[in-house]
């Protein structure tokens, strides 16, 4: 084999080797396992931010519930041009019904969930709700 | 057309051989639907955090190059949990025929969409022609 043609296969790029080995052992980042639409979730303490990129969603079309600990969203997102396959000369685009559903570590508090839309990417409050929360014990000094 | 189980990434855009982004951010390739019709061609792309405000779009000879800037918009405090998608800026460029009318092409963003009309020049719209039976 030409050394050439090892260079281009990339796998003895130690860069390459040691990103691949990060994202495996913090189980960051898996596009492996993920489908329309792709989500992120951040955490802070008691609250978890789930962000979305659903471009060309309208707000009014994505359902969002909360039961629980769960988490589901819901919508669709159909092709504005409508066209039989001979015009189109690149089909990229998901376009289908959606549905992901996740389950947090704590309930949810339903009444204080917040969702903001824009620009094509959804951003969903989720608190956790009051009586899930932990008792706090004061340690009394003798 | 639907397609429910197709895998999603994010596909990075590539840059030249020796040459380096001045911007330590990704940039990726934003997926694109084109689809002709009989008086234009559309272009449809998908860019996410993408505004008006942030989008740029050039044409410079017969090349035509979308670039979008997407501000991570994530409050303070907040650590990834679990990650699908990074967020990054969206370039790619297309070369447009000389059947395209280069003055009339229009583009719209909504939700993060792109759609980018390019109409046929006169020249290239097909033409009928009528056969006189003799």
């Amino acid at each position: 084999m030409l050394w050439t043609d090892v260079d281009r296969l990339g796998y003895l790029d130690p860069w390459r080797i040691l990103d691949r080995l990060n994202r495996a052992s913090t189980g960051m980042l898996a596009p492996s396992t993920s489908e329309f639409p792709l989500v992120n979730v951040w955490m802070d303490g008691d609250r978890v931010l789930v962000t979305s990129e659903l471009p060309g969603v309208e707000p009014k079309d994505v359902d969002i519930s909360v039961a629980g600990k769960m988490v589901t969203l819901r919508g669709s997102r159909t092709s504005a041009d409508v066209c039989k396959d001979e015009c189109q000369h690149r089909h990229e685009r998901w376009s289908g019904n959606f549905t992901r559903s996740f389950e947090l570590p704590y309930l949810i508090d339903q009444n204080k969930v917040e969702a903001k839309f824009s620009k094509g990417v959804l951003q969903l409050m989720l608190p956790r709700a009051e009586a899930d929360k932990p008792r706090k014990i004061t340690i009394k000094a003798e | 057309m639907t397609d429910t189980n197709r895998e999603m990434t994010k596909k990075e855009a590539s840059v030249p051989e020796g040459v380096e982004r001045t911007k330590p951010r990704r940039v990726f390739k934003p997926d694109v639907d084109i689809t002709e019709q009989k008086d234009d061609t559309v272009l449809t792309a998908d860019l996410p955090g993408v505004d008006d405000k942030s989008l740029d779009i050039t044409l410079e000879k017969n090349v035509i190059t979308i670039r979008g800037k997407v501000e991570p918009e994530i409050p303070a405090g907040y650590r990834l949990a679990y990650g699908e998608y990074e967020v990054g800026d969206y370039e790619r460029a297309f070369t447009l025929s000389d059947e395209v009318d280069k003055d009339r092409i229009q583009a719209t963003i909504k939700n993060g969409v792109l759609r980018l009309v390019l109409p046929k020049a006169s020249a290239a719209k097909a033409r009928k022609i009528a056969i006189s039976a003799e």
